[in-house]
């Protein structure tokens, strides 16, 4: 490691000595013996395998069942930077609110020209039948999990902003827990804010959103595709942290008018239902007629106002990767406002000036589908092969309005721990937001990814990343 | 409670039980085997019929051997009844309750999981098979250590015990339903050394050789056997104990709940029916047709339970 970085490291100096946030965890660290580690190491493998800490891989009959690579370096980010994201976040978030009402009711924003009207109405991911709807309380991105980047010391991008059903938060939460039993001596040497009262929180934020028409405290229940679903892990986690039910389409029917579950006495209803089913799957009557996984109906207690459904339906619009290159502009016309986090420079390739840029740089940039998520579909120009490039350039060029382009970030690294000490590795952070029609609350952390690969940007945990504690320290 | 959480619990304990009860069959052939080598291809035979896979077994083997016999039933995919069929099913229901247990009922589920698969990964060496069967008891008892020690008494654990209740009497029956010739008080049989092998057998497949030997010293005849695997509330295998625990379990939901279910009828009747019965009137009666009633009796109650507290709708 005696070359000079190319990317900004989040520990280690270029010279000799860490970031102020690491001073403690270093002394720590250089203390230990390099074998304790690796044994520690070792046992956290066993103990996420030992509770089911698993995610499912499509397509991979034999390894149904897989672990997300648990690196015991944590990422450290100081007081006064998360101060400074967290209040990022929440604009954004709020503007995103704004935004999604706004293009459901007077679509303000259209007519001021801000963003262009084909955006919306030629959009998979809006839905016409919640025009004119207000979902109660206002609320349309209960949860949200915002992708962030960084690549220096003051630098910070939000990357993509998951309003719609973001994953991953049973991660931050049972990786914290490991850290705290693999090494409890750290947190009384370091003041880590906590993070394990997120499901409460969640289950307060949810039922704060229930349905004008509910008496009493407010049933909650998680909806999840099912056992075989890559996250039902976090499902079950969830509906069991919160102490609520875990429900799956065929469970639910409509009961007068209301969403209700079949229990070993009968019908129950439930006011609030915090859905991990796609927009697409959530109503066979209203949606993919096909779906198996919703229940019939239920779009119709919804827009009666019998349930609310967390997040909404149709927020996905506002993580389509075009609208979010307006991101700027739509927190600027919501707050009056400029941006406190910035935007990666995005190209839409719909445009053709932008398409020809695209096309004589793609091997300079990372190239994704405006409705894609989880590392599938994207060129990663610098470590693509010329013939992957010229492939991805004739499906660009069928389609360019699908794609979008962006440069290759420098993404700023934390070491990981290998046999030889600590090799940096390029991670990214996604905080987890809730929002309620009081207050908008970000756990202070998150869920870090980082790419276990020397060298790559892709952190994904489908496409082999691992993740890291992520600690927020007090003052 | 989610009508399918119940039914997931029920599910669960049944395949756990299923799992531990198949083990114990095997490792009564085995002995047999090893001790009585002549009748062994008989003996296997009717292992594989009381574990109700003699179809498909027929459709893959010949003949009854140990080996087949053993892959079979411990390891073979294709047999949804085999010990590793069973536990991936436990476990699967378990993932699927999983907000309901405790986290030392799920962490024993699927370490039982995690080491039978291991340790069924490959075919079984003779040497091997005593120490295999050991660490299926061991990893059952394990599970059903954290359900007690865990567990809240509630309609979660009503649930997981009824599936056990049901499993476990379904089980003993079918291994009387299958050996019940050799428990007739025929006099050409009496004491034969063929006798003695076939009731041995049938106490270890119940793991209650030492206790029946405890209880009646030397005094082994078909009547005492019968007796004590039908009737005998003490032993926790038997007819009498399981439809005891059953109609406990099924009491409880009914307090808890406010409500009673034709399940409950059906056991109480089932009850009763035990209760007025004695080894002597059964053999009266006939022990082929009881243990068959009894068997189709146990199959109902399960469809009502099912239907009581909708598993599935």
């Amino acid at each position: 490691m005696n070359e000079k970085r190319q990317h900004f490291d989040e520990m280690l100096l270029d010279g000799d000595g860490v970031r102020q946030p690491y001073g403690a965890y270093q002394e720590w660290f250089f203390n230990e013996d390099p074998t304790r580690l690796t044994k520690k190491s070792k046992e956290a493998e066993a103990f996420f395998r030992r509770t089911g800490i698993t995610f499912n891989v499509y397509g991979q009959e034999e390894a149904q069942e897989r672990l997300i690579p648990f690196d015991l370096i944590p990422r450290i980010i100081s007081n006064r930077e998360w101060t400074r994201l967290s209040k990022g976040i929440e604009q954004r978030v709020r503007a995103i609110n704004a935004f999604l009402h706004d293009i459901y009711h007077r679509q303000e924003i259209l007519r001021a020209g801000v963003v262009p009207p084909h955006l919306i109405a030629q959009n998979e991911a809006f839905l016409p039948q919640m025009i004119g709807m207000s979902p109660p309380g206002g609320v349309y991105t209960h949860i949200v999990g915002t992708d962030i980047v960084r690549t220096g010391e003051d630098e910070f991008f939000v990357l993509e902003d998951n309003a719609r059903t973001p994953s991953g938060v049973s991660y931050m939460l049972e990786n914290r827990e490991t850290m705290l039993q693999m090494f409890p001596e750290l947190f009384s040497q370091n003041k880590v804010q906590p993070v394990s009262d997120y499901p409460k929180n969640l289950r307060r934020s949810l039922a704060a959103c229930a349905p004008a028409g509910c008496n009493g405290k407010p049933t909650v229940a998680v909806l999840t595709p099912g056992i075989h679903n890559s996250a039902y892990f976090e499902h079950s986690f969830l509906a069991d942290q919160m102490g609520v039910e875990l429900v799956e389409g065929h469970d639910l029917r409509v009961v007068d008018g209301r969403i209700a579950m079949r229990t070993t006495q009968g019908y129950q209803n439930i006011d609030v239902l915090y859905r991990r089913v796609d927009d697409d799957f959530l109503d066979p009557l209203n949606f993919n007629p096909d779906s198996m996984l919703g229940v019939p109906g239920i779009m119709d207690v919804y827009r009666a106002g019998g349930i609310t459904i967390a997040n909404a339906p149709g927020t996905g619009i506002s993580d389509d990767k075009a609208i979010y290159s307006y991101m700027p502009e739509i927190v600027e016309f919501y707050t009056g406002e400029k941006a406190i986090l910035k935007n990666v420079q995005t190209w839409r390739c719909s445009e053709p000036e932008a398409l020809q840029y695209v096309l004589d740089n793609l091997s300079e940039l990372v190239v994704k589908e405006v409705h894609g998520s989880g590392g599938y579909g994207m060129l990663v120009g610098p470590a693509a092969s010329k013939k992957e490039i010229a492939s991805f350039a004739a499906k660009l060029k069928k389609n360019p309005a699908n794609y979008i382009a962006q440069p290759t970030l420098s993404l700023s690294t934390v070491p990981i721990f290998v046999k030889k000490g600590l090799s940096p590795r390029h991670v990214d952070l996604r905080p987890f937001v809730l929002v309620s029609p009081k207050e908008v609350k970000i756990t202070p952390g998150g869920l870090t990814r980082v790419a276990l690969k020397a060298g790559s940007l892709v952190v994904n945990s489908s496409q082999g990343g691992g993740t890291k504690d992520t600690w927020v320290l007090e003052d | 409670m989610l009508g399918k959480t119940a039914g997931g619990l029920y599910w669960m304990s049944r395949f756990l039980e299923r799992a531990e009860n198949t083990a114990r069959l095997v490792e009564a052939g085995f002995r047999i085997a090893l001790t009585r080598s002549s009748d062994s291809a008989s003996e296997w035979k009717s292992v594989v019929t009381t574990a109700g896979v003699r179809n498909g077994y027929m459709e893959k083997y010949d003949s009854f051997t140990g080996p087949t016999v053993i892959d079979y039933l411990l390891r073979d995919p294709a047999n949804p009844s085999s010990v590793m069929s069973v536990i991936e099913n436990a476990r699967m229901n378990a993932r699927l309750v999983r907000t309901v247990l405790t986290t030392e009922v799920w962490e024993a589920v699927n370490e039982d999981w995690m080491t039978l698969k291991e340790a069924l990964r490959r075919p079984i060496r003779e040497t091997e098979l005593p120490g295999i069967l050991g660490t299926i008891r061991q990893q059952s008892a394990l599970v059903r250590g954290a359900m007690h020690g865990t567990m809240m008494r509630n309609d979660i654990f009503d649930f997981a015990q009824i599936g056990t209740a049901l499993e476990r009497a379904d089980n003993t029956a079918r291994i009387i339903d299958v050996k019940y010739y050799t428990l007739l008080p025929s006099a050409s049989f009496v004491g034969s050394p063929l006798d003695n092998v076939q009731w041995e057998t049938i106490l270890r497949s119940v793991s209650a050789h030492r206790s029946f030997r405890w209880l009646n010293q030397d005094d082994m005849t078909s009547s005492n056997i019968a007796d004590f695997l039908i009737l005998d509330s003490r032993f926790p295998r038997s007819l009498s104990f399981c439809s005891r625990n059953l109609d406990e379990n099924l009491g409880f939901l009914a307090k808890d709940y406010g409500v009673r279910m034709p399940c409950n009828d059906l056991v109480e009747r089932q009850r009763d029916k035990l209760r007025a019965h004695t080894i002597g009137s059964i053999f009266d009666e006939g022990l082929h047709q009881f243990i068959s009633a009894f068997i189709r009796d146990n199959n109902a109650i399960g469809m009502q339970i099912e239907q009581d507290y909708r598993f599935n709708g």
